[in-house]
């Protein structure tokens, strides 16, 4: 198939950005939309024009590392990661936009990548449990429900691509930030930091510069890992339980 | 090539850490004997980490723990984004929770003989003894394994192991370990004790008076290359499928890590054990960028086939029975379509080869769930693959449950490496390599669910042990700073490599060489290896690097975001790697593992291992570029499991 492709060309952090159009031909429908960028940057590199710049890694939907908000949807119209996506999913002729996820918290590196450090700095706040190596007791001490183990389970499939943030009117990490809390908060493991966990990881993400959330639900629409919307509900009543305790000390 | 394949054979190679006695009792023994860093003294200490998989996470995290200070470094934009990410299976311990009669003697027995007899037995007994810890500590951190309705751990079998000692969380055991590595390393990296870089790649080892003091890195962002200075730099950067170009490797795994350290002086061994995994979903052309695994376990139901007659090229379910050809159930009668992943991956080769592969471009073959949904039902097919079955699905766009899935073998782990001895320290002192990127117990083949206990075993218990003992007995090296002239060498390099890069300004792209060489390495360091064939490559790697030097083309500035010049720059490493994994390949005249050579099998085309003339670990030292490299063995000594011939007819 031949496409249009208008695609947010940005030289670094601190220029200009603007869409640029390009032209591609002989896409076949098995490639996914990554292949797809990559006939095009080898047909710009023999052009003698800069390629463009996206992020992408493991190419199996698993890294996280892929984020193109495709006509509006962030990684696309399928819900799955756009590395995933196929160009079967297009039609020969279209025209396709392609930015990078848009949000406060995540500037613009280059073209359509990123800087999604700011997840990181969550999960440093909190989003962990203290076990130094060498300390485990034996892992059938503690019987864990098997009802709770796939609960966590659940949430920690979240692979941190960012696209909960990118869909979000408000650019909020709600989605993001409960997928951790409710990972390690159900599991006995976790409980000892529950409270600081949720309070930590809280605290920074709004210093991130996230959004605040209103519930629109579009981060779960997004999400490629499935992680439903009522695990924000949930973070939050966590959160709640916690302020109160800590009120109560 | 005559200059380059007319190596010299050295000193032999030997490894100096592990102790004698009783197997069981050796990383007790070694562990007592190893000199401590006493607390006060570790924060006076810096360790540079590379890489931020299982082993890197893993290290880096437990080393800070212990109170050194730790610099780390990885290309992605997050640690959490190493490709152990995508391990599917499980990991294998010696739990023997199952009471099925396992143990750590079992799961050391089948690892040794799993890699057909080219593993150091010191080594494989630790990993064993380890496995059990790592379960504990992984669980510890909340990592959330498939449990039982009474809440105690599921495990499942694997790789045609006959125990069940495999730990998973769905198809996404890599993924679970992985973030809690990660997450133990964050909580490090907030308390102060691991500075994190990410987006930054190292490019060169800094080595002063024989000893390894540092890296030169580039920082993937604004293009700046730098210097790191430490008391010890441990290399956990991964394999090196990616020389094959299509793998089933992140496509930006790459081996400049270690090949950089190789050229500064660490023995690389054997390079030519590479894995190929059976069960992946075929190409569809020539824009092909990676492959995808595809879980081994779907072997344990589906029927592989191909049709009998060359170039039949009917629809699958117009193929009446007797014009199928169930080639593993015919040749293998007793283990059939569960033969280990070398052989079926061969026995794939050789029917497309015949010219009756399926698929675009014939390089498939079927395997086929007919018969099994005929006999659970289409319910229980789906309870037990339906994850995999919707993955096919989505990347095919065919059904797996109406026509036959179309499989074919794909690079996939690298056992080869850098050398290391028992305490996982390369030829250069100082230097230490962990993880895939060392080449140290998975032999000629690695047995499934074995790469995430390794990585893990390595970072989080047995590196933190024996690094202690290097810098008890180096605690007062002299400083580094930028100024040292190996330093400014060191750095001046990489520059004029990089700018030489960008200088060249040709006509082909950095994909079109590592295609091109990729290509070659399948044909001929791939499955099935050649005397002659190999020749062929050795003949044409120096060709093409020539060709690279002169036509290739990297657009932009090397002071910004370049991933061309990133890509371009490890191309280089490959077109040197690869040479070396040919020349391996063809001094290694016999078929062990994942290394099959046409000219040593037994009459009925099994692979022939030659243990009296190749029962050794090939340390290959380097001398320069398209330069003979030397060649040191480490002999292997089998005192517990004696090698026998694997018969899978």
């Amino acid at each position: 198939m031949k496409l249009t492709l208008r695609v947010w060309r940005q030289k670094n952090a601190d220029a200009e950005g603007a869409m640029s159009t390009y032209e591609v031909d002989g896409i076949s429908s098995d490639m996914s939309f990554l292949e797809m960028l990559d006939v095009l940057n080898e047909q710009l590199i023999l052009a003698g024009e800069e390629p463009v710049a996206f992020d992408h890694d493991c190419r199996e939907g698993i890294c996280g590392a892929c984020s193109l908000v495709i006509n509006g949807d962030a990684h696309g119209p399928e819900r799955t990661t756009t590395c995933q996506l196929h160009m079967r999913s297009f039609e020969d002729g279209d025209t396709i936009d392609i930015e990078p996820w848009r949000a406060a918290a995540f500037p613009v590196i280059k073209d359509l990548v990123v800087d999604r450090s700011a997840f990181d700095r969550i999960i440093q706040a909190g989003g962990y449990v203290t076990a130094p190596t060498g300390s485990a007791p034996e892992a059938h001490a503690t019987p864990v429900p098997k009802a709770d183990a796939d609960f966590a389970f659940e949430h920690a499939e979240c692979i941190g691509c960012g696209a909960c943030v990118a869909a979000c009117p408000n650019g909020a990490a709600m989605l993001f930030t409960s997928a951790k809390v409710n990972h390690l908060n159900v599991l006995p493991q976790g409980a000892p930091e529950r409270e600081t966990r949720v309070l930590d990881m809280v605290a920074q993400m709004d210093a991130e510069g996230f959004g605040g959330c209103t519930l629109t639900g579009e981060c779960a629409t997004a999400c490629p890992k499935g992680i439903p919307l009522v695990s924000i509900t949930n973070m939050n009543k966590e959160w709640l339980r916690a302020t109160r305790k800590a009120g109560k000390r | 090539m005559t200059e380059y394949v007319n190596y010299a054979t050295g000193e032999p190679v030997t490894d100096s850490k592990a102790p004698s006695g009783p197997i069981n009792e050796r990383w007790d023994k070694r562990r007592f004997e190893a000199k401590l860093v006493n607390p006060a003294n570790r924060r006076k200490h810096t360790v540079i980490v590379v890489g931020t998989g299982l082993a890197g996470g893993s290290a880096g995290a437990t080393l800070a723990e212990q109170g050194y200070h730790v610099v780390q470094f990885c290309y992605q934009d997050s640690p959490r984004r190493a490709h152990s990410i995508a391990a599917q299976g499980g990991i294998n311990a010696a739990k023997n929770y199952r009471n099925d009669g396992d143990s750590i003697h079992r799961l050391f027995y089948d690892t040794v003989k799993g890699g057909d007899f080219r593993a150091r037995e010191s080594n494989v007994h630790r990993l064993a003894q380890i496995s059990v810890e790592i379960i504990d500590q992984c669980v510890a951190q909340g990592v959330p394994f498939a449990r039982e309705y009474g809440g105690l751990l599921d495990t499942r079998s694997f790789g045609g192991v006959q125990v069940s000692r495999t730990f998973y969380a769905r198809g996404q055991t890599g993924q679970q370990l992985l973030l809690g590595a990660y997450q133990a390393l964050s909580r490090q990296i907030a308390a102060g004790n691991v500075e994190m870089h990410p987006r930054t790649e190292m490019l060169d080892l800094i080595v002063i008076d024989g000893r390894a003091r540092g890296i030169v890195a580039r920082d993937l962002v604004t293009g700046k290359v730098d210097t790191y200075f430490a008391d010890a730099v441990v290399l956990a950067s991964g394999g090196y499928g990616n020389v094959f170009y299509l793998s089933t490797n992140a496509m930006n795994s790459n081996a400049t890590a270690i090949w950089r350290a190789h050229r500064r002086g660490a023995y690389f061994a054997n390079p030519c054990f590479t894995q190929i995994h059976p069960t992946c979903i075929p190409r569809t052309g020539d824009h092909q960028s990676k492959l995808t695994l595809m879980s081994e376990s779907l072997r344990n139901d589906g029927r592989i086939w191909v049709p009998r007659a060359k170039g039949d090229t009917r629809p699958p379910n117009r193929i009446p029975e007797d014009e199928r050809d169930y080639y593993l159930e015919r040749i293998y009668p007793s283990f059939g379509n569960l033969v280990p992943r070398d052989i079926a991956s061969r026995a794939a080769k050789n029917v497309c080869d015949e010219g009756r592969g399926v698929g675009p471009g014939g390089q498939g073959v079927y395997l086929d769930f007919a018969d099994a949904i005929r006999r659970m039902g289409r319910g229980a097919v789906e309870a037990r693959y339906g994850n995999l079955f919707d993955m096919y699905q989505r990347i095919t766009d065919e059904d797996p449950y109406e026509v036959p899935m179309r499989i074919y073998p794909a690079v996939h782990y690298t056992m080869g490496g850098l050398w290391v001895d028992y305490d996982l320290q390369t030829t250069v002192p100082g230097l230490f390599a962990i993880g895939e990127a060392n080449f140290s117990d998975h032999g000629a083949n690695r047995l499934g669910a074995s790469a995430l206990m390794q990585g893990l075993a390595d970072g989080y218990f047995v590196l933190p042990a024996t690094i202690n003992d290097y810098l008890a007995r180096n605690p007062h090296q002299d400083p580094v700073t930028a100024e040292h002239p190996v330093v400014r060498e060191a750095l001046a390099e990489t520059e004029d490599r990089l700018n030489r890069l960008l200088s060249v300004d040709g006509d082909r792209t950095p994909d079109s060489f590592h295609r091109e060489v990729g290509e070659l390495m399948w044909e001929f360091c791939g499955m099935a290896r050649t005397d002659a064939g190999l020749r062929k490559a050795l003949e044409r790697i120096p060709q093409i690097r020539e060709e690279f030097w002169r036509r290739i083309k990297v657009p932009g500035t090397g002071e910004e975001f370049n991933q061309s010049l990133e890509k371009a720059n490890r191309i280089v490493d490959y077109l040197e790697l690869a040479e070396l994994m040919c020349l391996d390949a063809l001094h290694r005249d016999e078929s062990c593992g994942g290394h099959f050579r046409e000219e040593s099998q037994t009459p009925d085309g099994e692979a022939a291992r030659r243990d009296d003339a190749f029962g050794y670990a090939a340390a290959w030292e380097f001398t320069g570029t398209g330069a003979a490299p030397v060649l040191h063995k480490e002999d292997l000594v089998f005192e517990y499991v004696h090698p026998t011939q694997r018969s899978y007819a």
